[in-house]
């Protein structure tokens, strides 16, 4: 530890409840002046509740926040702003409808004579984003720059806003390396200043990168904090992930796959998935490993047809196809359950009798309706086979725990009968019954020759049912592992690029 | 490739100067001062009014109560000056207070219980026409003197062209409405908040001051055009001034305002105004055409700068300046 | 499915029951019907009348607000279509072919705002705003400004006359109503058109063609615009292209809303919306028949309109949601716990 600095900020016993649930239980975070500091851990970890914890914009529940040597609680990021403590989101949270220099100084423009003096507005923030090594055009609109040059103008304002702590957000995941790069530079000339920044990713290469420690959380509480030069990329990654469930060895000699259903041959989309190559049979099961943003859900997205895809090419059955939009892939018979539940799968106000039949019913088109029996029968059937547990069919699906509207949208595409199942995420945000069961739904699928991709980063998980398991890296795929190869180990070194790429 | 956000308001202008140009080959005397000084002082309300409207859209909100206000301010003035004895100045100040305070109203509506501005100035415009009738349903003479005075304040032009008061009000307003919305942090908080409601409040605008302020302008403003209408008709009749909030909204457009807010400049709404003046003009002008054209044109028009605002919104956010050509590595 | 129909209208029902009291008790013999040289005659009858128009306008409106949009321009395409019917009898056509002609150019209006919605993205309110500007002067183009009378007795019939006593408009609405709600129910199209208004994003990844469906409801919402315009031509026998449907696409959103459908998108009841159209007139009715001045009508609608919206706004559901809760007297309903409950965690029931 950097003992002989005082830290500049110190969380401590943070703790923080969501309807009886805990979402942070005592956690810690000490921030040293002039170190990055790298917030990790999976989604649903608690990173962004600790940093909404100490901006304020929620109330924690317990644990208390000393800035240098005054204990503070901010009640709103406005708050937390203006004692020195700035925060920049990935999606950059600018007006892409104003110019460089308004964003630079919206409610703190240089006033001359009760008017907004534009001019010097202007050289001002020339002056300021220069020293970021930065020569734009204050006067154009922020949306005619990149992103990277967006993250770095908010970075400006928050240092000039605040100027003792920097939260970086995901500030690189939509940045190409040159971005980062220049990125990095702003970085280092703030911690060189003096301040503290703390830094949320998921990619390890940048953490080790500029980072001086990292702390990792997961399932809300610090499961360690380390010095980077003192550890392996490996060691960061099974620290996030834990492997506290060793997984039971399960029997893997499947069934030998069947036919080949679907093959794509280069198949990627610019700017969001390198082209890869997938040979997917009937009965079997290919994982899709890899960190948040190494291209899992890309990888689904593609194969559905939900972004379409630019290069390479599909056959299903031998037959060559293009899937250009999710209705062209529902008619060949693929299903998709998305990751973001809430958001692109659930219909919230419609009841789960119709978001079960909602596929089935798009596929046969609206003048063929479903009769009562059918969808009565079909509900049941799945409602019996995937046990959801519900008061009636007819309640909105937006009131059933994260589980079972996990279990009703399988039931949706179950009812469609597919060919190719994607499944993105299946498991996350819901609780470990739910959990089991859908691990072992999956297993019972492929059993009966259904052709699965599962996406997820969970590794018991994967290694539980995979046949075959793609590793994701920098949204490409780097590696492929099947049979005995096919351990969580094997997975983690692939993920943190200790093996070389076969 | 790099847009600027006056492009819009340069489209807009061209525009203008060729309607002008296509309309003065045709009738030479469209160009005299007369004709120009007639098309300031006939659309005066209207362009006050969209004044009002260019902050409410800007915003990224809108106002269907603009016309009945109008009306209401008409018959209202017209009845107080016929049953009281109070001077019209007083009266004026007494409309602009009620005609701020419904604005007020209406903003403290939209953001309090979080109602859409659509169906909240819907309600409102119901409100003021009844008003309007409630006060009276016929079209109410205005004869005071100081109306008179008032109306008899021109600026003759050498060439003949007389230059009236309400026009000379209009194009005050604009001048105040510019200054307000580029120099002040009230015109920039308006503009932040139509162009993402959450950010700006992240980022520190103060979301109910600014709502109420925006409506409570345009309230006023239409207040103030309720006044210059009873000036220009000298009268109050609760049936006019129907469907001015359309005139008004296809103005701001036509002016290059991007109607889902955050994009626009005033300068353009002026602009605006004096195209539709000016096709109403030439329609006089012409004789044989019908008045009918000029709801068509409009309407054209309309649908012209909202898909060239479509075109330009895809454009920018397909393109960006990538950093590097920008950035000296330290 | 009728049981679950009236637990869903029932403030609407109650609403209407309350205004026609009110139409009673100002009006001793507002109930009474009588039948008089074959046709019906009453108050009642009137209010089912002359609620003819935003009552139609109020099926096509219920779609497309369930789909998250909203229909500026039908009170334009009333007018067109009035126009249309009007120029075509007056040509020496039949009003079979004029209705025809009336209801295809509602059509093809609808075609233009579903284009701009579904297919170039355009916002519903922007979208149709431009054919509520157009709409009247194209009109007028058709009338050339003048109200085109008429006196083709078919034509008329569809405004003023009767079938079995019953005046005709009121079969027309309660025919179309009928007819698009067994068609929505009966087919799986109101699911998918409720399935977009609540999420479309969700709704296209589980590969519902929302291009389609969109510019169905604005279809269907031109086509009822058109034939509102066709029985108020013919009940003046003319077409007024400057005044027929003026501010009624306004009544027809109320009536929508005061139904108790969402303006943001959703689930949808028809019968409430044509229940909402009645109040309407209901109200308007109850104005007229209190002897007092008509001036109060706009004032009293408004207020209503302002109760009613406040009631529904997200902040007071919210707040009386607390107010119960801190209470403790009533256990808030299942529907309130889902909306307001952190979704954070949920338990398994």
């Amino acid at each position: 530890m950097t003992d002989q600095k005082k830290p500049v900020l110190r969380a401590a016993g943070i703790d923080k409840f969501f309807a009886g649930a805990i979402a942070l239980d005592q956690v810690d975070l000490t921030l040293f002046p002039g170190e990055v500091h790298a917030l990790l851990g999976e989604n649903g970890a608690g990173k962004s509740t600790l940093i909404k914890c100490i901006t304020g914009a929620y109330h924690r529940d317990g644990g208390t926040i000393r800035l240098g040597d005054t204990e503070i609680d901010p009640r709103g990021p406005e708050e937390s702003q203006a004692l020195g403590i700035g925060t920049v989101y990935q999606e950059v949270n600018l007006l892409q409808n104003m110019t460089v220099a308004d964003n630079l100084f919206l409610g703190w423009q240089p006033m001359r004579a009760g008017m907004v003096d534009r001019r010097q507005m202007n050289r001002r923030a020339q002056d300021i984003l220069a020293e970021y090594g930065l020569h734009v055009d204050p006067s154009l609109l922020l949306s005619s720059y990149s992103i990277a040059i967006q993250q770095v103008v908010a970075i400006a304002r928050a240092v000039e806003l605040s100027g003792k702590v920097l939260i970086l957000d995901e500030p690189t995941a939509s940045l190409d390396r040159d971005e980062i790069d220049l990125l990095f530079s702003v970085v280092r000339e703030l911690t060189a200043r003096g301040m503290a920044v703390v830094f949320i990713t998921h990619f390890l290469d940048q953490v080790f990168e500029i980072a001086d420690r990292a702390t990792v959380l997961r399932n809300g509480r610090v499961v360690g904090t380390r010095k980077l030069a003192e550890v392996t990329q490996g060691d960061i990654v099974e620290l996030m992930l834990g492997r506290h469930l060793e997984a039971a060895k399960r029997d893997r000699s499947h069934a030998t796959p069947g036919d080949t259903i679907l093959s794509l041959k280069g198949y990627g989309k610019r700017g969001m998935i390198e082209p890869f190559d997938l040979e997917l049979r009937a009965g079997e099961v290919v994982g899709l490993a890899g960190l948040l943003g190494s291209g899992r859900t890309e990888t689904c997205k593609v194969v559905f047809g939900a972004v379409t895809a630019d290069q390479g090419s599909a056959e299903l059955r031998g037959k060559e196809i293009r899937l250009t939009s999710p209705r062209g892939a529902v008619e060949h018979r693929f299903g998709l359950c998305p990751e973001d539940r809430k958001i692109d799968g659930i219909v919230g106000d419609l009841s789960v009798r119709e978001n079960i039949v909602l596929s089935l019913q798009a596929r046969q088109g609206w003048t063929r309706p479903l009769s009562r029996a059918r969808i009565n029968e079909l509900v049941d059937e799945y409602v019996r086979l995937l046990d959801i547990r519900l008061a009636s069919p007819d309640m909105p699906i937006r009131l059933l725990s994260g589980g079972n509207q996990q279990k009703a949208l399988l039931a949706r595409w179950l009812a469609t009968n597919p060919d190719v199942l994607i499944l993105d995420e299946p498991t996350r945000g819901i609780d470990v019954g739910a959990h089991a069961e859908i691990i072992e739904l999956i297993e019972g699928l492929r059993e009966q020759g259904m052709a699965l991709i599962v996406a997820s980063s969970e590794m018991e998980e994967l290694v539980a049912y995979s046949t075959r398991v793609m590793v994701l890296r920098d949204r490409r795929q780097v590696r492929e592992l099947t049979g005995d190869e096919i351990t969580t180990d094997r997975i983690v070194k692939a993920i943190s690029q200790e093996e070389t790429a076969a | 490739m790099m847009r600027s956000p006056r492009l819009p308001l340069y489209i807009t202008l061209a525009t203008f100067l060729l309607a002008y140009a296509i309309c003065a080959s045709q009738y030479p005397s469209m160009l005299s001062t007369r004709v120009i000084a007639n098309l300031l002082t006939d659309n005066a309300f209207l362009g006050i009014t969209a004044v009002g409207m260019t902050f409410v859209i800007l915003s990224g909100g809108i106002d269907l109560s603009v016309g009945s206000v109008i009306a209401f301010s008409g018959v209202f003035l017209a009845v107080i000056l016929r049953d009281t004895s109070i001077h019209p100045l007083v009266a004026f100040a007494l409309l602009l207070g009620i005609t701020i305070a419904f604005g007020a109203a209406i903003g403290s509506i939209i953001h309090y219980l979080e109602m859409p501005p659509f169906i909240v100035t819907l309600a409102g415009m119901f409100l003021m026409r009844g008003l309007a009738y409630v006060l009276s349903t016929d079209s109410v003479p205005i004869t005071h003197e100081f109306y008179d005075t008032l109306q008899g304040i021109y600026w003759k032009a050498p060439s003949g062209g007389r230059f009236r008061l309400i026009g000379g009000i209009m194009i005050l307003c604009y001048v105040v409405a510019m200054l307000v919305l580029h120099r002040t942090r009230f015109g920039q908080n308006v503009y932040a908040l139509g162009g993402n409601a959450a950010t700006a409040r992240l980022m520190g605008v103060p979301i109910a001051r600014t709502t109420i302020g925006i409506y409570a302008i345009a309230g006023g403003l239409a207040g103030l055009a309720g006044i210059v209408y009873s000036i220009y008709t000298s009268a109050g009749y609760s049936l006019s001034t129907v469907g001015v909030e359309l005139d008004a909204i296809a103005a701001v457009v036509i002016g290059g305002t991007l109607l889902t807010g955050g994009s626009g400049f005033v300068a353009g709404t002026f602009l605006g105004i004096l195209i539709m003046g000016l096709i109403q003009t030439y329609i006089v002008f012409d004789g044989t055409l019908s008045s009918w054209w000029t709801k068509i044109v409009i309407g054209g028009l309309l649908f012209a700068f909202i898909m060239l605002q479509k075109a330009l919104g895809w454009a920018t956010t397909t393109r960006r300046r990538p950093a590097l050509e920008f950035a000296t590595r330290s | 499915m009728i049981g679950s129909t009236l637990r869903r209208v029932t403030p609407q029902l109650l609403i209407l029951g309350v205004v026609l009291l009110m139409n009673l008790a100002v009006f001793p013999g507002f109930f009474t019907i009588e039948f008089q040289n074959g046709r019906l005659f009453g108050n009642l009858i009137d209010v089912l009348n002359r609620g003819a128009p935003v009552a139609l306008l109020s099926i096509g409106m219920t779609l497309v607000i369930a789909t998250k949009g909203i229909d500026l321009s039908v009170g334009a395409v009333m007018a067109i279509a009035g126009a249309v019917a009007a120029s075509v009898v007056t040509g020496g056509a039949g009003w079979f072919t004029a209705l025809l002609a009336a209801l295809a150019a509602g059509l093809l209006c609808g075609l233009w705002n579903g284009i701009l919605v579904a297919i170039f993205r355009v916002q519903p309110i922007v979208a149709t705003l431009v054919l509520m500007v157009a709409g009247r002067g194209i009109a007028q183009l058709i009338t050339e400004g003048k109200i085109m009378t008429f006196l083709n007795e078919g034509l008329i019939h569809l405004g003023a006359g009767t079938v079995a006593g019953v005046p005709t408009p009121i079969l027309i609405w309660l025919a179309m109503g009928t007819l698009v709600t067994l068609i929505v129910r009966h087919t799986a199209l109101g699911m998918l058109i409720e399935s977009i208004g609540v999420n479309e994003t969700a709704s296209r990844l589980a590969g519902i063609n929302s291009r389609v469906l969109l510019v169905t409801v604005y279809l269907v919402s031109g086509f009822c615009a058109a034939l509102a315009g066709v029985i108020v031509a013919a009940d003046i026998k003319g077409a007024d292209a400057n005044n027929a449907g003026l501010w009624m696409e306004l009544d027809a959103i109320l009536a929508v809303v005061i139904g108790g459908n969402s303006l943001l998108g959703g689930r949808f009841s028809i019968v409430a919306s044509l229940l909402g159209a009645l109040i309407i007139q209901s109200v308007n009715s109850v104005i007229l028949l209190s002897g007092m001045p008509p001036e109060f009508n706009l004032v009293i609608k408004a207020l209503i309109i302002i109760v009613i919206l406040v009631i529904q706004s997200p902040t007071v559901k919210h707040a009386l949601y607390l107010l119960r809760a801190s209470a403790g007297s009533a256990v808030p309903d299942a529907k309130e716990m889902g909306r307001n409950a952190p979704s954070a965690k949920e338990t398994r029931p």
